[in-house]
């Protein structure tokens, strides 16, 4: 049962990777979707999930990845350099950032969150003439045609997903998860029996920001075009938690099950219903509150306790 | 443009500040909760007060008075029957909630009303004092937010649900012990959080162009009010208010709109950082 989680894992992983030879390109997007939420929920998971702090700062750390990819890649740069120095650039920010604002908890640390994402979108919406303020940027479209395009970017989601889980499962089991979960616990305790809490939540919020940099930089390159406020969107730095939440905090599969659900849900559900797109989000965040505190994983869990 | 405008400008829209902030500041206090429904709130008291004045030729002076009142049966039942469930949780649940309902209340205003902007137009003439212009609704305005704080300050201090509101923010069990029902208690507080913020949304609409897009920008200024003020107390929130009022005058004076609104952001991340409690710090509804 303890391999579980792996196996699923493994075969989600293979199933989207041979999307393109079995469907047509609109099943390849929502692929390359799929592997892109499970990417940042993994993300969201180790500061939001494991440490129990309540990030908001997803769309900071996505929307400045989306501008420091996009900004070397105009500037001439490689693109896959381009991706790489965006995950570094993004994760130094949160490492200065987070040793700031992590002594805050709860109610202030979730404002803050807040707060970074809405400066950001201001500073680029401001500083028109590196950014083309609000108007937006245009990125390099890559040459090759559609289908190549496609392929290139779900397999590059796909390896971000995967890199975002293995640090997962190596944080799951390693000494900083334990220490994680301790703050997440009892903060004051962990500090006392010789935590460092400080650099251990650091730590967790800069991982929580380096594949969001990356994947910002890649999303920036696949539509070639990012604005200040698409990038730094209210929109999904709630989508996130709220994937998190619904298929399991501070487990390794949940991120996953949790995304798969909520971008399956988006697809076939309220595509359909536009006018009503945010409404019947709002609906599912409130229905997930009442009935499915502790997530999808959850019922099955308990379940097994039962039986 | 000289000096005595600007500071005019920013303490007649910082009273108006103080009264949006006034409301969420206390649902934080006293349920801690952050109430992501704020900015919405306002906009939907800006366009009752709208469409009385349009329809039924019903001045927002009069008007704001039902408008309060609708605005507090909706805040009394979302918490009585839905936040009141979780209101114990941790932050993350209650944030997502309010969050949740948030859309679904901005969708219907945006359905039912459009993004359109609109603005209840007084044409009431202006002030001139001394080269000091001040136009005769943003006076009225920030007057009726001096009052309907002041009310607020008046209410919490001497009222039997006002005491019983500052008893169980101080201590949730001990008011319990007391024989005070804190989830009815919750639930006023809600209400008049809602309260507040739609007789806001009146006096905005006389100020500002309403429109469902400006409900985030609203909610973005209470949250920098609450952290530059201090949480949970009306002194703190007027406090507050003004700063936020002066501080976005001079940047809009000195650079940009846009960097007033990002100014307003920093010194808040600033504050947060520095010094948590605020500049008035953390006393209560005393």
């Amino acid at each position: 049962m303890k391999r579980l989680p792996y196996v699923a894992f493994v075969l989600w992983f293979l199933l989207l990777a041979a999307v393109p030879f079995i469907a047509s390109n609109y099943f390849v997007k929502i692929a390359t979707f799929l592997a892109m939420y499970a990417a940042l929920a993994l993300s969201w998971n180790f500061i939001g999930g494991y440490t129990g702090y309540p990030s908001f700062a997803t769309a900071a750390f996505f929307g400045l990845g989306a501008y420091t990819g996009a900004l070397l890649q105009n500037a001439g740069m490689w693109v896959g350099l381009a991706w790489a120095c965006a995950a570094i650039v993004v994760t130094v920010f949160a490492a200065l950032i987070g040793f700031a604002i992590l002594r805050m908890r709860g109610h202030y640390f979730a404002i803050g969150s807040i707060a970074l994402v809405e400066a950001l979108m201001l500073v680029a919406s401001i500083a028109a003439d590196l950014t083309g303020g609000g108007e937006g940027l245009n990125v390099k479209i890559m040459p090759g045609g559609p289908n190549y395009i496609g392929r290139v970017f779900l397999y590059t989601m796909l390896g971000i997903m995967l890199a975002a889980f293995i640090t997962t499962v190596l944080v799951d089991r390693g000494r900083l998860g334990f220490g994680l979960r301790c703050i997440q616990q009892n903060e004051d305790a962990a500090d006392m029996v010789g935590i460092d809490t400080r650099r251990y939540k650091t730590a967790a919020f800069a991982l929580s920001a380096v594949f969001c940099g990356a994947i910002g930089a890649a999303y920036a390159s696949w539509v070639a075009y990012i604005s200040p406020t698409d990038s730094f969107s209210i929109l999904l730095t709630l989508k996130v938690p709220v994937m998190v939440l619904l298929g399991g905090p501070g487990t390794v599969l949940g991120p996953i099950v949790g995304s798969a659900a909520f971008v399956m849900m988006e697809e076939t559900i309220w595509a359909r219903y536009l006018d009503y797109h945010q409404a019947v989000l709002g609906l599912v965040i409130v229905l997930l509150i009442f009935f499915l505190p502790g997530g999808l994983l959850r019922i099955f869990t308990r379940r097994r306790v039962a039986a | 443009m000289d000096y005595g405008q600007v500071v005019a400008n920013g303490l007649m829209i910082g009273a108006v500040y103080a009264c949006i902030a006034v409301g969420f500041s206390l649902v934080w206090g006293v349920l801690n909760v952050i109430n992501m429904m704020h900015g919405s709130f306002i906009m939907l008291g800006g366009y009752l007060t709208f469409f009385a004045w349009l329809h039924l030729k019903v001045s927002p002076i009069v008007s704001v008075v039902p408008v309060a009142v609708i605005l507090f049966v909706l805040g009394y039942l979302i918490q009585y029957l839905m936040i009141n469930r979780v209101v114990t949780q941790p932050v993350l649940t209650t944030l997502t909630l309010t969050f949740g309902l948030d859309m679904i209340l901005y969708n219907f205003m945006n359905l039912w009303f459009t993004a359109t902007p609109r603005r209840v137009a007084l044409d009431l003439g202006r002030l001139d004092l001394g080269g000091v212009v001040l136009p005769l609704d943003r006076v009225v305005a920030m007057i009726l937010a001096l009052v309907l704080t002041g009310l607020l300050y008046a209410v919490m201090r001497t009222s039997r649900i006002g005491r019983a509101i500052v008893a169980v923010r101080m201590d949730r069990d001990a008011a319990a012990l007391m024989g005070i029902r804190v989830n009815q208690v919750y639930a006023i507080t809600f209400g008049i959080g809602a309260l507040m913020a739609g007789a806001c949304g009146a006096l905005v609409a006389v100020v500002f162009p309403i429109t469902t897009s400006v409900t985030g920008l609203f909610l973005g200024k209470a949250f920098v009010i609450c952290v530059i003020g201090g949480l949970g107390s009306v002194p703190g929130a007027l406090v507050g208010g003004l700063a936020l009022g002066l501080i976005e005058a001079f940047a809009g004076f000195w650079f940009s709109p846009q960097t007033a609104i990002l100014t307003g952001f920093l010194i808040m991340l600033v504050l947060l950082v520095v010094r948590p409690t605020g500049l008035v710090g953390r006393r209560g509804y005393e």
